[in-house]
Formats: C-alpha cells, structure tokens, sequence
C-alpha cells in the first residue's frame, strides 16, 4: 500500500484542452531510449516499400524529398504520458510515397536502422495523416530524435512514429511490432488512450 | 550458505539528514522490517504525490550488514525529479516507501573461511558512485578481513568527496580531481587517463576482483582500459548509474 | 543515450520472481552468449527498461510498466538459468 509522501508534488502537471487525457505538457524535447543512437549519413540513407509481391520500391534522399517536401504544424503526444503542442515538422506525406505502390494488404510494418519495428494500418498512414518527416522545429531531424528520417504519424502515439526509419513491409494482418508485442496497445490513439493491451 | 535476503517492500522512517557535500545529502532510515544487505546492494524508493502520481529512483546503500537502520547518500541531479526531493525536502519523521534489498551480483562478501589466498579488492569510485564501494570498506572492516583493499576515487573537487573523515580514517584512497584539486597537489585536475588508472589501480598479476561504479561514461572508460591493461573480464564487475 | 548494467533490473525483476533474477545466466538467442544477466546492457529511459545481449545488442527482454501491469517479453533470450 502506498502512501502519499509528505511535501512531494512531483513536476508541474497541468491542463491543457489539447493534451489528451493522462498527458502532461513539456517545452522540451524528451528523448527516450531502447539501444544505440544510429548514426545514418543522408547520402547512406534510402528508403523501400516491400509488397506482397515482392517488388522493392525504393528511393534514395534526393529521390524522397522530390516527391514533394510539405509543412505541418502538429501535436505529438508520446505514450510516456508527456505531449509537445504545436510542433513544426517537414516531411513528404506518405500518400505521395504509396501512388505508384500496388498492395491488397491493409496493414504496414515499419522498419528502422537497428532493428526496431512497429506496425500501423494503412489507413492511419494516408488521406494526409502521415509524413515521411526530414526536420522538426526548422531544423534537420538529429539523430537522437530519429534523423536524418523519421516517421510522422502525430494522430497515434510517438512511438508509432518510428525513428531511423529505413522501410516498410506490406502484411495482410496487423501484426506487432517491437512495442506492441511487449504490452503496448496495437493501435495508439491517444484520444482513446489505447497505450497498453 | 549466505542468508537469503528476499527484496519487498518497506516502510522506513527518516532518523538523520545532514550534508554530505555542497550537492549532496546524508540521509539515514529506519526501516524495522529490514533484513539487512549485503555490502554493495541497493534500493528503490517510491515516492507518491497527494494526485497519485508516484516516482521511483534506484540510489545505492552506504551501510551494509544486520540491523534496520539503511545509510543513504544522495547527490542532487539538477534535472532530477526524486533527488533534489530527498536532498532539499524529506526531514527527519517522515516517512517513505523503500524496496530492497536489490541487487545479489555487484556486492562484497568476506571471503570464506577456507580460502587461505583470497584476492586483494580494487574499488574504483566515480563521484557518487563512492557510495556501494564504501559499504564494501566497511563491511570489510567489520569483518576484521585482512583481504587487501584498495580505492581509486575520480572526484570533481576535494569538496565533492563523499565520507571524507571515514574513508581518510579507513584507508589511503587514491584521490583524482577532475575539476579543482587541494593546493599543493602533484597532478592538475583533469578527467582519468588510462595512464593515471594503471598507475592507480592493482596490476593484472595481482588478479584483483575489481568493482568500478560511477556515471555510465565514467565506467564505460574504466572498464575498458582495464581489459586492456589485461585485467579478465571476468574480475571486473560494473554498476553504471543513468541522471535522473 | 547511456546504457546501465544488468543490476538495474534487480528492482522490476524483484516483483515478478521470488529470486533475484539478475544472477540468473541468461543464454542469447541471437549470438548464444551465456552471461549473468546482471551484465546485460541496460536501457531505462523507454517506454519501458530493454536489456540487451552485451555481445550482440540483441534484445534479451523488455519489462513494460503501467495501468497497474507489467509484462515481461524475452524476444532474444533463449534459456535463463538459474542456480537452486
């Protein structure tokens, strides 16, 4: 059983109608950590979609960012109960990654550099919901918070926006990534708090 | 067949708080349903807010042996969330939750009574990593062990060293000042040096088991300039310690 | 980020076995490592602690915590032994 301690209040945690419920506001950035920081040189990064038929969409840097670099200012809200309001991101949306892409599969694995995986719906990546990000605040994307190339899904939990991001796997059914087959919730939404089974 | 010391919880009751350096604090629990710890373990204490909000940091213990009595002693993480609380805040008569004791790997036990040759200890302290090593100092005096021991202990000034007058009374440890030394002082102040660490530490034929605890740089650097001065692996056991 | 040992996971393991887990050998499915788990890499600034081969930085396991559970995966750890 515990007790409250005396004269502990813990850091700030106020209220804010954006935050979703169980959130608390930070102004900087928190940086969480499940291995080695990636190091990947623009010039050594390239990205690939894998589909059920095997064929390999790829892009390089350049070949990524000619498919047409947006703005997007956004919350973010990691399931660590800590949310950013307001962020300015740079990135190509997804729906310009997946024209050309031919798939029945509903379902995405994304990949990064160093192993680290999470799954999303399709559905959560188009129709202007999802970036392949290159910059946050102005500022190229640093390696601690996932550059040079990170995903941006900001409606789901951050930890659906993959960090180091190098693909993506088309699956026929929403299996788990790293997080999700270790407690957290297969989805993410923050609004309805889906962080754990 | 040591005593088995199984990890609960436990409610401790703050007997003494008194500085420890600039940055840091002693602080000294009765625990009554303490079984005791071995020299080198730790703790986590739970800290909970009026809302439920609840903190949790793991801190080492400085005492070591039978008795319900715990030794603390915590330096004050700027950033932090539960250190400057226990630094600044807790008082003597309040009460905390603790959890322990924890930790049956990066600990000290006398040696048995059949080993005839037992090898000598090389303690290696980063700043508030001194506190588990000096558990292990005083258990093996408490011990009466004639084991050799030796500390090397990387501080950033003379100010900063936790347990000065016990450790000054208990041994010749060998000081590195890493930001500002005494005057006179043979050395200026500066980081370890792999050169300074062999001078500093048992050779490799003297086959020390050797305990490096400090920040996560500090004994990353340590531990591997000991492999290789040629120091095993094995002989070598490690307690980093994150900030927060 | 900055990794700690193994004896950091003495506290989360200590609620889930009645032994201190951290001593336990731990075999790595990924390189075949056999070392106390107590040498484990380990990150606790995550969403949840993740220790890692120190060998070949495969995930041994993940500790989750929240709502009141917590879950213990072991995608990388092929056996865990433990001395009676």
């Amino acid at each position: 059983m515990s007790f409250i301690t005396r004269g502990f209040s813990g850091r700030n945690r106020d209220r804010d109608p954006r935050l979703p419920p169980g959130q608390t506001l930070v102004e900087d950035w928190p940086v969480l950590s499940a291995g080695v920081t990636p190091q990947i040189e623009p010039a050594d990064w390239s990205f690939e979609i894998k589909d059920e038929t095997g064929t390999e969409h790829k892009w390089n840097w350049d070949e990524m960012q000619a498919l047409g670099l947006e703005d997007i200012t956004t919350d973010i809200h990691c399931v660590t109960h800590w949310s950013k309001l307001a962020m300015s991101w740079r990135g190509v949306p997804l729906d310009k990654v997946f024209e050309n892409v031919e798939s029945e599969h509903d379902y995405v694995m994304a990949h990064s550099y160093g192993g680290y995986t999470t799954n999303v719906p399709l559905e959560d990546l188009l129709d202007g919901k999802a970036w392949i990000a290159f910059e946050a605040d102005g500022e190229p994307l640093e390696p601690e918070h996932g550059g040079p190339v990170r995903l941006l899904v900001p409606h789901l939990y951050f930890w659906k926006s993959a960090k180091w991001l190098r693909g993506m796997t088309m699956m026929p059914s929403d299996d788990p990534g790293f997080w999700e087959q270790s407690g957290y919730h297969i989805h993410g939404d923050p609004w309805q708090e889906e962080r754990y089974w | 067949m040591r005593a088995r010391r199984p990890a609960t919880w436990h409610t401790g009751t703050v007997v003494e708080a008194s500085p420890e350096t600039p940055s840091a604090r002693r602080i000294t629990v009765d625990v009554p349903t303490w079984p005791g710890n071995d020299a080198g373990s730790h703790l986590d204490i739970r800290l909970t807010a009026p809302d439920g909000y609840q903190a949790q940091r793991s801190y080492s213990i400085a005492s070591a042996g039978e008795g319900t009595r715990v030794v603390l002693a915590v330096d004050e993480l700027p950033e932090g969330e539960v250190s400057p609380f226990l630094v600044h805040e807790i008082a003597v008569g309040d009460q905390v939750e603790l959890h322990g004791p924890l930790g049956a790997f990066f600990v000290w036990h006398p040696p048995e009574p059949d080993d005839s040759t037992p090898a000598p200890v090389q303690l290696i302290a980063g700043g508030s990593g001194v506190v588990p090593l000096y558990a292990m100092l005083t258990a093996h005096e408490a011990a009466g062990d004639a084991t050799e021991f030796r500390m090397l202990y990387s501080v950033r000034t003379p100010a900063d060293v936790f347990f000065r007058p016990e450790l000054d009374a208990l041994m010749g440890v060998d000081y590195i000042y890493t930001r500002e030394t005494p005057d006179p002082w043979p050395t200026p102040a500066g980081r370890i040096t792999r050169d300074a660490l062999e001078a500093a530490v048992l050779p490799p034929d003297r086959a020390p088991r050797i305990y490096v605890c400090g920040p996560t740089p500090f004994v990353e650097a340590v531990a591997n300039w000991l492999v290789d001065l040629g120091h095993p692996t094995a002989s070598i056991r490690t307690e980093r310690f994150g900030g927060s | 980020m900055q990794h700690l040992d193994g004896n950091a996971l003495a506290g989360q393991l200590a609620e889930l076995f009645a032994f201190d887990a951290t001593m336990a050998s731990t075999r790595c499915g990924g390189c075949g490592a056999v070392e106390v788990l107590a040498t484990a890499m380990v990150y606790m600034d995550a969403m949840g602690t993740v220790a890692r081969c120190v060998h070949c930085d495969d995930v041994l396991l993940t500790l989750v915590e929240g709502d009141g559970r917590v879950w213990l995966s072991t995608p990388g750890l092929s056996a865990l032994e433990i001395t009676r």
